[in-house]
């Protein structure tokens, strides 16, 4: 496997980085890369296409191969009309959970129930980063936005269930904390010859600090936001251990989680963890589960929740096969020049 | 395809015969009136002819898959009308930033918002001139016949190849509707863009005194990055004020000091004319008319008639107004075009304006009388 200067050396335009420190859409540039390299496909044949945000920056100004950076949710619409004129450009999608499944929330179903061979990566940040940090259509309820000061009113898409819905044949759904999952997948999807979506849960330090209430340095930041990331997502097929609950605590969470582990005593380990729905929590593990519940009836403990309770499913959800649409627009082809 | 020789056609279905002539390989569109014979038609020829026809789920997606697929190679065309034309204004803005040639074919019909909805109208004059945010210049051509929906068509792809860029036609539901006979010649001349003359391309800047630079395809090797926002010759995202500055001036420039080149009007009875009369598209057909009337009656008028509408032809304005007595704008609208012959020509002349709503043309006995008011 290459290190990461050699990944950069042949697939990375210049020392540009356009993101800020601790970003998501780093890691996630890097699965591409390394994706591509593993298929050793050429990358004169790849054409990255984006639409507008920061996710949309992943390929251009960073990729080095073709890029079309284009307009705000119409990276799928861009792609189609080069994909349909040149079937054998290995067309990659990169969009944004505002550009994907807001603006452009159209074209993707439409993406997806045409199952045209791209490949849709889009990033979900839970808001619109680039903008400054607003809702967008995957903020959870209640969250805090810098246009929801009082608590989000609306309810979030799943949004691979909806593409997923609208017929991809290939659908995923990562985080930035699954490198080598996003890595496998990528390889995946560009190898279904239809339409592959990969939704990737990724970390924006910039505007999750306020937006999921994480506080922590700076430097930190990145790190913490990544654990929430794998703290709050399961995997479908995956075995879980599941000898774990959560306590949302009461007051400030150093001392309530001390006040936890002394009701504990060697019942069960207690941690602080961050975790997307239920904030910042201790994760309790115990071999006998209920037991451990009995004693956590302190006032430092507001809620005790199951070890599912408000995460994120990811994994592979679709790979099927069905008639892809530029081979369907062949099939036309033939059909009316009488070839058949 | 129809074979050269005489036809009796749609102005539609003229319009669409001459955009496969001129090698149009990919049509995206959205279901509109007056507009859909071009999109039926080409769904039907383009397959036969191993283009790509694609209906698109509105018309943003359908510039846009235009858009995406002139970088991947294609001659390109959409057609709409105002209300699709609007939506596609945002994707048109970066067609010009990007330096695409497309065709967009506007076949105007009746507004405000759904209006008369299948009845013509001329007032898209300015929305396709000034409807996308930003500063460009644009090439708007106007039929007036099914002849010219067809020789047009093939002059909208030959400039949009030329000078990279895209290039509205400015039907009208009248002309689009018109059933004319077509004269399909055996040869035609086509353009195509510059493509890349070695192994490395500067995309979006050139030397050459046409300041159009060379066009690359993806997929051959380029790695090319196109971009809306401000970028440098070699397409890379640079937003600082000099960088912005050159690329919006050389854009503007190329077509604004092609004009003479681009320039196509029509003078009917104009050399000694005393009365001039400015129109085009539809109501360029009863402009002649009136002025062929008028002139039985001793009145010396004749017609100026706009093939491009942007650039527009300002010196013909000119020309003619140290010419005549007064000038008349005819147009089904309310008073687009004479502002513009209002701002060239103020004080040069008497400027009249006859404006013509409700999705019909002025008659012929309107223009005529008008005619005769200005002689008086
Ligand atoms: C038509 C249009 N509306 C609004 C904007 C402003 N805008 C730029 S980026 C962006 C949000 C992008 O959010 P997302 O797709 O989630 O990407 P992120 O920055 O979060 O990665 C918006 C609204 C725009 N560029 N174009
Ligand atoms: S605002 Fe967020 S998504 Fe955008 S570059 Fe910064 S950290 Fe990344
Ligand atoms: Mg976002």
């Amino acid at each position: 496997m290459k290190n990461l200067g050699q990944l950069k050396a042949d697939y990375i335009v210049q020392n540009l980085n356009a993101f800020c420190p601790g970003c998501g859409n780093g890691i996630i540039l890097n699965c591409f890369v390394r994706a591509v390299d593993d298929l050793g496909w050429n990358v004169n044949d790849i054409l990255c296409v984006s639409g507008i945000g920061c996710s949309s920056w992943i390929p251009s100004p960073h990729f080095r191969g073709d890029t079309l950076h284009t307009t705000h949710g119409r990276a799928l619409a861009f792609a189609t009309g080069a994909k349909v004129f040149n079937p054998s450009l290995k067309t990659v999608v990169f969009t944004g959970d505002g550009d994907g499944a807001g603006i452009g929330g159209n074209h993707l179903i439409h993406a997806a129930r045409r199952n045209i061979g791209l490949t849709c990566i889009l990033v979900n940040n839970f808001n619109y980063a680039m903008t400054g940090g607003q809702i967008a259509p995957t903020t959870l309820h209640d969250s805090k936005t810098s246009t929801s000061p009082y608590g989000n009113p609306e309810q979030p898409f799943d949004i691979a269930k909806l593409v997923a819905a609208a017929g991809a044949t290939y659908v995923a759904k990562w985080t930035t904390n699954h490198v080598l999952e996003l890595t496998r997948s990528i390889k995946e999807a560009m190898q279904n010859p239809g339409f592959s979506f990969i939704e990737v849960l990724s970390q924006c330090p910039t505007q999750q600090r306020n937006i999921l209430g994480v506080r922590a340095p700076p430097q930190e930041l990145p790190s913490r936001l990544l654990d929430m990331l794998a703290e709050s997502t399961y995997i479908n097929d995956g075995e879980e251990k599941r000898s774990y609950i959560y306590t949302v605590l009461a007051g400030e969470p150093t001392s309530a989680l001390k006040a936890v582990e002394k009701a504990l005593g060697d019942s069960g380990k207690a941690q602080l963890v961050d975790h997307l729905t239920l904030g910042r929590v201790a994760r309790v593990e115990a071999t006998d589960i209920e037991a451990a519940k009995a004693r956590l009836g302190i006032p430092e403990v507001k809620r005790i929740t199951d070890s599912r309770e408000g995460k994120q499913e990811i994994g592979v959800f679709v790979r099927k096969q069905r008639l892809e649409y530029t081979e369907a627009l062949r099939e036309v082809g033939r059909r009316a020049r009488g070839e058949q | 395809m129809l074979k050269p020789g005489k036809h009796l056609v749609l102005g539609n279905i003229a319009c669409a015969e001459g955009a496969l002539r001129a090698g149009c390989r990919l049509f995206a569109g959205y279901p509109i009136t007056p507009a859909n014979e071009i999109t039926e038609y080409m769904s039907n020829e383009l397959p036969k002819a191993n283009g790509s026809f694609l209906q698109m789920e509105d018309e943003i997606a359908s510039i846009a898959a235009c858009i995406g697929g002139s970088w991947a190679g294609a001659k390109a065309m959409t057609a709409t009308s105002g209300p699709g034309f609007s939506l596609m204004q945002e994707n048109l803005s970066y067609a010009h930033m990007t330096e695409t040639p497309l065709v967009v074919v506007d076949v105007q019909r009746s507004g405000p918002s759904t209006g008369q909805s299948t009845d013509a109208s001329q007032q898209d004059f300015y929305q396709a001139r000034y409807g996308a945010h930003g500063d460009y210049e644009i090439i708007a051509l106007s039929p007036w016949s099914a002849q010219e929906m067809f020789d047009l068509t093939i002059r909208a792809f030959n400039l949009a190849e030329q000078y990279r860029t895209p290039v509205y036609f400015l039907a009208d539901g009248m002309i689009g509707h018109i059933r004319e006979e077509l004269a399909v010649p055996e040869n035609i001349d086509v353009i195509n863009r510059k493509a890349p003359s070695g192994p490395s391309v500067t995309p979006f800047g050139t030397d050459d005194p046409s300041l159009v630079p060379e066009m690359p395809k993806f997929g051959q090797g380029y790695r090319l990055q196109v971009t809306g926002s401000s970028h440098r010759p070699n397409g890379v995202r640079d937003s600082s004020p000099k960088v912005h500055g050159d690329i919006i001036r050389r854009i503007m420039k190329k077509i604004a000091q092609a004009e003479p080149k681009i320039r196509d009007v029509a003078k009917l009875n104009l050399d000694d004319a005393k009365i001039g009369v400015i129109s085009f598209g539809a109501s360029a057909r009863p402009s002649y008319g009136a002025v062929k009337k008028t002139r039985e009656e001793g009145i010396k008028a004749g017609l100026l008639r706009l093939k491009t509408l942007w650039p527009l032809p300002e010196e013909e304005f000119t020309k003619l107004a140290n010419q005549v007595d007064a000038i008349l704008v005819v147009e089904m609208n309310a008073g687009k075009l004479v502002r513009e012959v209002q701002r060239v020509a103020c004080g040069e002349t008497k400027i009249a304006s006859l404006t013509r709503l409700g999705g019909v043309t002025p008659t012929q006995g309107d223009i005529a009388q008008e005619i005769r008011r200005l002689a008086q």
